[in-house]
Order: structure tokens, then C-alpha cells, then sequence
């Protein structure tokens, strides 16, 4: 994170830029990370269409994670039919 | 100057005022006493008079919303409420505020529920004075002409809501000549609204969620501009003034330099204490009053200096239960260092009528130096 602005320096009203979620990376306080085990996957994309914030997507045929937004809910390890995601310590 | 005088009642004289603004959004619900304003508004928008989009909507709660949706969207916006019209605003309200949105309400004062009563007292206004509005106080229906066109002005420069005062029936329904300026003198007065943001021209976002670390700078943010919007009052005040030749301080001083007993009043109660004054000052007595007109911000180095040596006695038309009456805790805190003589008085809740023998009576006390600590009521039957 940048320096914290002071009330001089600010927009007023707390008026946020457009796209400022690119800017704040909502994913660091995550516990558990998913991790892929991609010889089991299958490629069904429920874990894609599942993940509450759209962490998920299928690049070069194999499921990636963002993780600087995935908060570690594991719902795409419940989800996975063939259960080739695993949830480890994050750091 | 223009000399284009109209009989017009307080509520007309608001609506007037805002024909010649010629709002883009009137977001507005009626309510006793305030009716007459949006009724009367309704007319010149039936009648092609202005440009406005009126939304007729389904509660003030609405009003208000509605209000700060089209005010976030770019437009200039007005409205009018009272009484629980405006505490059903109240979510709203700071929200207005808080979003720095100029909104312009006219407000005329009644008491507030329960027991209901739909006649004048102002402890609606007074219920919403801490959150972020600029408050104006106007005693007859020329002040609430002027005003209105000064808030939309003071509303536009310093970002921030105001409320226009005037009191229920006494000031909204009652017939007085008022001198009406050139629509396009007003019109060139207020200018165009071109907002630096807004939701259709830059695309920010409004009223995003804010945590510990950044909400109380932009509070402090709020804060300022309040602060400043002191000056930039005067400042509109004094353009305004070149138009109408009126004056437009803080507050007015009525025969108050050479005086030794004041009464400080607001609103229409103040018309009749200069009566009164008129004539104690031909029997020789040095009476004079201080009406507050901006209330927020609230002017208290510039009050301490009107009042510094003067007897006092403060009418308060609102109640702050189990505190002190708010007007009299403003003028007490003025003058907290240096310690001067100073009555709390509550007269006209619910409407109950204020007489001159009345406010004699409150003149006698000071010039006997009769002073308490509690609050004495004027009218009130034991």
C-alpha cells in the first residue's frame, strides 16, 4: 500500500476513481490458498463459475488462480468433482 | 435597482425565488405549512414557466433521495419540507451533506409530533442542525425571497446543502409585499451549474464505502467547508446586495450599539420585538435586539463582540430536551469568557402566540437583573 493521504490532499465527499479495485488488492489477508493439481483436473469449470470473486479462469487450458484477490473460502475445492484442488497455508 | 413589488405569502415568495432559479430537479412531497411552496411550484411547472423535472414522489424520505440522486448526477436540485416531512428525510440528510451536494431546501418550521400540531415552533429545523447543513433563518417573506436566491448561490460555491428557514403560517401564509428582482438579474446572479464532478460527466463513484483509515479525513474535510462557508456567506451576501440593496450579515443588529438589555430572536418573533423595541426606545430605555440568521455555521467570535457588556436574554422556539435550549446554548457558549449576564427564555412551542407584553415582560426582568440558571417559559400557563 501507498502512504495514507491526508484530508488536504484528498477528493472530497470520499469520491472514488473509476477502477480503483485494480489499484487495492483485497486478497492479502487470505489463511488458505487453493492449489491445483492439474493431471487430476478435468476441465469442467465449476471452480470458474463458482468462485465468488471471479479468481478463477482457464488460461492455456489450465485453471489459474489471482490470488491477489482470492480470499482462500475454498469453495472451489468443495465445488471440484474430482477434488484435484487442495487448500494449503497461504504463507 | 429594481422596484417590482408583489404581494406574495412566505411560502409564494420561496416559490418565486425558485422559478427564478429555475431548478433542473424539484424532488417533493407537500406537508402543512409547507404545501403552498411546491403547490405554487407545481403551477409554474404546469404552466411552462420553467425548465424543471418535477418528481412527484411517495414520501420525503424519497424526496430526499431522489434529491441527492439527481444532485450526484450534475443537476441543480430544490425542495421543501417541514416538520416530520424533514425527519423523515433525516437518513438523507447528512448524506446530502456528507456527499458535498448543494441542495437547497426550504424549510418552513413547525412543531414536531407527538402530540401533532401543524402550526409553528422550530424544533424540526433545530432537530437537523447538526448534520451538515448550512442553516439560514429568515423573518418575513422578503428575507426568505432573498435567502433562497443567496443559498443557491452560497450552496453551488461552497458544496454543501442549505436550508432556508421561515416559520409556519406566521411567515408562509401570511400576505406581504415583497420586492421581486428581474428574473434574468437572478438568473445571471446564480449562473449556470457546471459541478467539477459529477456522476454523468466523470464517472466517479458516490458514497463508496470508507473504513478507519480514510473516513475521518474526509469528515474533517466537511468540516472545513462549513467553516469557510462563513465567509463565502458574507461574500455572496455582499453581490446580492449590489442587486437588492438590502444587507445580508450574520446576524441583525437592531438598535443593539448603544443598548444595555438585548433580546436575541430568530425568525418572525423577531419583527415583533423590533415593534416593541420602537416603542421602549420613546419612553428612553436602551433596548435593542440581535437576530441570528445564519445559524450554521454559527458566527460566535463575531456574536461575542455585538454582545461583550450587554444584558441578555436569549428566546429559544425549540426545546432541547434535558439540555439547554439550543439558540441560548450557542449565545452561552459565544460568551463563556466573559462571563456576562444572560437569561435562557422558551416561548411559542406548538405555535402558542408571542405578544409584545410578552417580550416587556422579559425586558422588565433584565433591567431589574433578574437572572436564573433554569430556562423560564414565556406564555407558558403553571
Amino acid at each position: 500500500m501507498s502512504r495514507l493521504k491526508g484530508w488536504k490532499e484528498m477528493r472530497k465527499a470520499g469520491l472514488v476513481e473509476p477502477a480503483s479495485s485494480l489499484a487495492v488488492k483485497t486478497g492479502d489477508w487470505k489463511v488458505f490458498k487453493p492449489v491445483v493439481d492439474h493431471k487430476k483436473c478435468i476441465k469442467c469449470f465449476r471452480c470458474v463459475v463458482f468462485c465468488p470473486d471471479l479468481c478463477i479462469e482457464m488460461k492455456n487450458e489450465k485453471i489459474t488462480s489471482n490470488l491477489d484477490y482470492c480470499k482462500g473460502c475454498a469453495l472451489c475445492a468443495k465445488v471440484c468433482p474430482v477434488k484435484c484442488i487442495k487448500m494449503e497455508k497461504a504463507r | 435597482m429594481n422596484k417590482n413589488k408583489i404581494a406574495l405569502t412566505g411560502a409564494q415568495a420561496a416559490a418565486e425565488a425558485m422559478r427564478q432559479i429555475n431548478p433542473d430537479v424539484v424532488p417533493a412531497y407537500p406537508i402543512t405549512p409547507q404545501t403552498q411552496i411546491v403547490e405554487s411550484f407545481a403551477h409554474f411547472v404546469a404552466d411552462g414557466k420553467v425548465e424543471t423535472e418535477m418528481i412527484r414522489v411517495e414520501s420525503e424520505h424519497s424526496a430526499m433521495s431522489a434529491a441527492v440522486g439527481a444532485s450526484a448526477a450534475g443537476a441543480r436540485v430544490m425542495t421543501a419540507s417541514s416538520s416530520q416531512g424533514i425527519l423523515l428525510m433525516l437518513e438523507i440528510l447528512p448524506i446530502a451533506s456528507g456527499l458535498r451536494l448543494p441542495i437547497v431546501m426550504n424549510v418552513v418550521n413547525r412543531a414536531i409530533s407527538a402530540p401533532i400540531n401543524i402550526h409553528c415552533d422550530h424544533s424540526d429545523s433545530m432537530a437537523c442542525r447538526d448534520l451538515g447543513w448550512v442553516q439560514i433563518y429568515s423573518e418575513d417573506n422578503q428575507e426568505v425571497y432573498d435567502n433562497t436566491i443567496l443559498a443557491q448561490k452560497l450552496a453551488e460555491k461552497t458544496e454543501l446543502p442549505v436550508m432556508v428557514m421561515q416559520d409556519g403560517f406566521i411567515t408562509s401564509h401570511c400576505v406581504e409585499e415583497v420586492e421581486i428582482l428581474d428574473d434574468e438579474k437572478v438568473k445571471r446572479f446564480v449562473g449556470e451549474y457546471n459541478p467539477e464532478t459529477s456522476l454523468l460527466k466523470n464517472n466517479a463513484t458516490f458514497g463508496a464505502l470508507q473504513l478507519p483509515d480514510y473516513n475521518f479525513e474526509t469528515k474533517k474535510q466537511q468540516s472545513d467547508a462549513i467553516e469557510r462557508a462563513k465567509i463565502e456567506f458574507l461574500k455572496t451576501g455582499k453581490e446580492l446586495s449590489k442587486l437588492t440593496g438590502r444587507e445580508y450579515n450574520y446576524f441583525e443588529s437592531y438598535k443593539l450599539k448603544d443598548a444595555n438589555y438585548v433580546v436575541v430572536s430568530m425568525n418572525s418573533s423577531a419583527g415583533t420585538v423590533k415593534s416593541l423595541i420602537d416603542k421602549l426606545r420613546k419612553k428612553g430605555k436602551k433596548v435593542g435586539l440581535l437576530k441570528p440568521v445564519l445559524f450554521r455555521p454559527f458566527p460566535y467570535s463575531e456574536i461575542k463582540a455585538a454582545l461583550k457588556g450587554k444584558k441578555i436574554a436569549v428566546l429559544d422556539r425549540s426545546e432541547s430536551f434535558g439540555a439547554n435550549p439550543p439558540l441560548f446554548a450557542e449565545i452561552k457558549n459565544s460568551l463563556f469568557d466573559i462571563n456576562a449576564k444572560i437569561q435562557s427564555y422558551v416561548y411559542g412551542i406548538g405555535g402558542r402566540e408571542l405578544l409584545e407584553k410578552d417580550i416587556e415582560n422579559v425586558f422588565e426582568n433584565l433591567m431589574k437583573n433578574k437572572f436564573e440558571e433554569k430556562t423560564r417559559y414565556v406564555g407558558l400557563r403553571e
